[in-house]
């Protein structure tokens, strides 16, 4: 495993959040509603920044599949904040150059009748830098 | 001038170490008063304390500083020490050069500077001591036991068989507390009420015990050896000294649709009742919110069935004074409320239980006879989910639950899940925790027969949400060692809920001026040394009062708070703290500031006569100190606006003397 220091102290500054205060109740995972499409589930998020292995995390499909419902963060009994971290792994990943995951160019595509365009503006507040 | 003695300790190396005790003693040695100064190794050792008697008798000291440890730890030996040399013992003053000194200061020249300073302000102090004779109190031969549970009920018997009047005072109309609302219980699996009400009988039967069920205690007053307390006894509408009970009345009375308590809400009771067959009192008891007769005047059909005559709709509140020598804090614990465990769907569907419920849920007395039914169906569960550290463990929400671990739930969750899987081998048990925690004798056996014999599935992991559809509870969980999430369609889920102290014991405490942590849980003296006394005098704690416990270790603690209790009223009298205040009556203006911030009730007011310089009387009105009753805490100083009020050993006289010491 490979620890980043770097990463995993930025992460840290960013979110805010103490992940060694987890206790690994899992209660955060048993909670999301998108934990079978994420391959790194919101524990794993604490556990692995707790441990400096960032970088599975930044390459990861998961930082694109949190709702951010928040759900993780009102259940989580020690008031951990999982969604924070994969937050702030996203900002991470996203702030890389050239690693927008949205383009300005690629949103008029996405207008449809059903998508509301709230949706849309945070989304691409979210996935670009 | 006091002839004085300095006594400068080493500790070993833990005073040594950052302090030079050479030059320390040297440079009290000059000390006004000062006639002696030596240091030693070992001050608390016998050679020390010989040390010290040759030099008071052979320099003649009035008065010693022994600069060493903190006082808590030494003052009591070296007062030992002085009186032994014929020296009255608060002539003795400590200078504690080790934890206010040598501990937190990293190097000789600061630390030495500190302990010169610290000896300088003894010495100043001591130079106007007096000498004091401590008082003499009796001690009331009787104890109070508040709380009926099975802590109160061990406390008491022990308390009794020693031969001294115990009374138990019980909030509920019955004593036996939670473990009266057991099934079986952990490690051995014997029932409880088998176990507990045989006491609970020896309780009624032994001419050294009185219980006041169904009361409370409302005022304490006194301290040590003579408290001076107040129990009301609320009115029951029934002579207890009539009731057979019968439970004719029980049988007959109308409004029968009340929840009854004793299961929890999970059935109902009538407005006159007995919480349970083997009810300790065996007496009725009428539910004034729920009687008509009481409410409306219409009814009385309670006082027609019953033979005894024993109904009473007029009956009072009743108040009772007794003095007591002791008392013993035994109030228990409650599961928390789930209300705020929205995520568990606890008020949303009835087939979310707490495991208080499913004891309730599983007892032959229960409201299903015994029989493990659904309580929104009546049947019978195939898929049962337990669901560990509900609300225990838990930082973030302190308005939600608590930080601390409950310790009872690992054990009654293996206890619950191994039942079911005996008595119905047609069920599938899920047990989702964090940790299983089974540090005690026989207990982790029990855990891991639960999985390897009676095939509980245990799951690493918490329940994220429960969601009722239709006749299912649909769990979603996480199992972290498959690092899968799980969805298990339940047919009751059982919630671990975590456990709290009764709401009533923040006021209690108040009362008795006992010291409570932020959870509520009552505080002992020493967490390790005096596990079951409280910092109070005369006050003692037994059972889940004083944090989680299972029976075991409440009836040893029981046991224990018993045994201290004896031994204080085995004694005849208490040496008092001749450490009390005083007050100056030319000085006092009779203002009644002190009297209102004596937290013991030791001022009371008196007329006095006075001469005036011009050879009239007058009287005035001042305020005068109970010794006996005087803790020596000094708030009264303080507040006092003439300045009369003073504190022997602690005058303000003397404090001031330090500060300058200190300052100069
Ligand atoms: C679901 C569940 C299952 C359990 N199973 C087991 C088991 O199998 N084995 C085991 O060893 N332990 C078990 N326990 C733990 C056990 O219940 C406790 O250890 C025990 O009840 C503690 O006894 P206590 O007397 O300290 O408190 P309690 O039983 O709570 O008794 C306190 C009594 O004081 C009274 N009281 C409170 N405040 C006042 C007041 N101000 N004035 C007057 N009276 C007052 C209350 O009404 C109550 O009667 C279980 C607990 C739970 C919740
Ligand atoms: S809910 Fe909180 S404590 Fe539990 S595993 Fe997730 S982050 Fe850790
Ligand atoms: S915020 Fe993201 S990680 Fe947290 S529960 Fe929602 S989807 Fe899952
Ligand atoms: S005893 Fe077990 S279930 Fe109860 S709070 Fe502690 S760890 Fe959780
Ligand atoms: S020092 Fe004063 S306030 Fe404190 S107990 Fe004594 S009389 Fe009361």
């Amino acid at each position: 495993m490979h620890n980043n220091k770097y990463l995993q102290e930025e992460i840290i500054r960013i979110s805010g959040v103490n992940p060694s205060k987890c206790m690994r109740c899992g209660k955060c995972s048993a909670t999301c509603p998108a934990y079978d499409e994420m391959e790194y589930h919101p524990h794993q998020f604490v556990n692995m920044v707790e441990s400096g292995d960032i970088e599975p995390l930044l390459n990861s499909e998961s930082l694109y599949k949190c709702l951010s419902c928040f759900a993780c963060i009102d259940r989580c009994p020690r008031g951990v904040q999982p969604a924070k971290v994969v937050e702030a792994v996203r900002l991470t990943a996203i702030r890389k150059k050239g690693a927008n995951r949205m383009t300005a160019d690629a949103v008029p595509a996405m207008v449809d009748e059903d998508t509301p365009q709230q949706l849309l503006v945070s989304a691409f507040r979210k996935y670009t830098k | 001038m006091q002839r004085v003695g300095v006594f400068v300790c080493w500790c070993g190396t833990n005073i040594a170490g950052t302090v030079d005790v050479v030059a320390v003693a040297e440079a009290l040695k000059s000390e006004p008063g000062v006639v002696f100064s030596a240091n030693y190794q070992y001050m608390c050792s016998q050679a020390g304390q010989d040390m010290i008697k040759e030099a008071i008798k052979e320099h003649k000291l009035t008065g010693i500083v022994v600069c060493s440890c903190s006082p808590r730890m030494h003052e009591a030996t070296f007062r030992k020490t002085a009186a032994a040399a014929g020296l009255n013992p608060y002539m003795v003053e400590i200078a504690n050069i080790r934890e206010q000194c040598s501990w937190v200061h990293k190097d000789m020249l600061t630390g030495t500077e500190k302990a010169i300073i610290l000896g300088k302000a003894a010495i100043a102090k001591v130079n106007l001591n007096a000498p004091l004779t401590p008082g003499e109190s009796p001690v009331t031969k009787r104890a109070l036991v508040i709380g009926g549970g099975i802590a109160g009920i061990q406390t008491a018997l022990d308390i009794a068989d020693a031969g001294f009047p115990v009374d138990i005072v019980e909030k509920k109309p019955t004593i036996g507390g939670k473990m009266a609302q057991l099934d079986k219980t952990f490690p051995t699996l014997d029932c409880a009420a088998c176990i507990l009400t045989p006491k609970m009988v020896d309780v009624a039967q032994h001419d050294k015990i009185r219980i006041f069920s169904y009361s409370e205690v409302t005022e304490v007053n006194g301290f040590v050896g003579n408290f001076d307390v107040t129990i009301k006894k609320n009115a029951r509408y029934v002579k207890e000294d009539v009731c057979t009970g019968c439970g004719a009345c029980v049988e007959k009375c109308p409004m029968k649709r009340i929840p009854n308590e004793f299961n929890l809400g999970m059935d109902n009771r009538p407005a006159i009742y007995i919480p349970f067959a083997q009810a300790v009192p065996k007496v009725a008891t009428i539910d004034p919110n729920a009687c008509n007769m009481l409410k409306n005047g219409k009814c009385g059909v309670c006082s027609k069935v019953c033979a005894a005559g024993a109904i009473d709709y007029t009956q009072k509140d009743e108040y009772i004074n007794e003095k007591y020598g002791a008392i013993v804090v035994a109030t228990g614990f409650n599961p928390i409320s789930m209300d705020k465990f929205d995520e568990y769907a606890y008020n949303q569907s009835k087939d979310v239980i707490t495991s208080l419920e499913f004891e309730r849920l599983t007892n032959a007395a229960g409201p299903s006879a015994g029989k493990l039914l659904r309580p929104s169906d009546g049947k019978h569960p195939h898929t049962i989910v337990f669901v560990q550290c509900v609300g225990s463990r838990c930082e973030s929400c302190a308005e939600k639950g608590k930080e601390y671990c409950s310790k009872i739930c690992c054990m009654y969750t293996a206890k619950h899940a191994m039942l079911t899987r005996d008595k119905y081998p047609d069920t599938e048990v899920y047990v989702f925790y964090i940790d299983v925690r089974t540090p005690g004798k026989n207990f982790d056996e029990f855990y891991r027969r639960a999985v390897e014999e009676y095939g509980v599935k245990y799951v690493k992991g918490m329940v994220g949400k429960v969601v009722p559809e239709g006749d299912k509870l649909k769990v979603q969980a996480s199992d972290l060692i498959a690092n899968k999430q799980l969805h298990i369609d339940a047919d009751l889920v059982v919630l671990a809920a975590a456990i709290e102290p009764d709401k009533s014991a923040r006021p209690l405490a108040t009362m008795l001026t006992a010291s409570m942590d932020t959870n509520d849980f009552f505080t002992e003296a020493h967490p390790k040394l005096r596990p079951v006394e409280s910092p109070t005098a005369g006050v003692f704690l037994s059972g889940a009062c004083q944090g989680p416990k299972d029976i075991p270790e409440t009836v040893s603690q029981a046991g224990a708070a018993a045994s201290k209790v004896i031994g204080l009223l085995a004694k005849d009298k208490l040496t008092g703290n001749p450490c009390v205040a005083n007050s100056n009556e030319l000085m006092c203006n009779g203002c009644s500031s002190c009297a209102n911030v004596c937290p013991y009730g030791a001022i009371t007011y008196e007329d006095k006569e006075f001469r005036m310089p011009d050879r009239t009387t007058k009287v005035r009105r001042v305020a005068v100190v109970n010794p006996a009753v005087c803790q020596g805490c000094g708030a009264c100083t303080v507040t006092c606006p003439s300045g009369a009020m003073d504190l022997k050993g602690f005058a303000n006289l003397q404090i001031m003397a330090e500060v300058d010491a200190i300052c100069k």
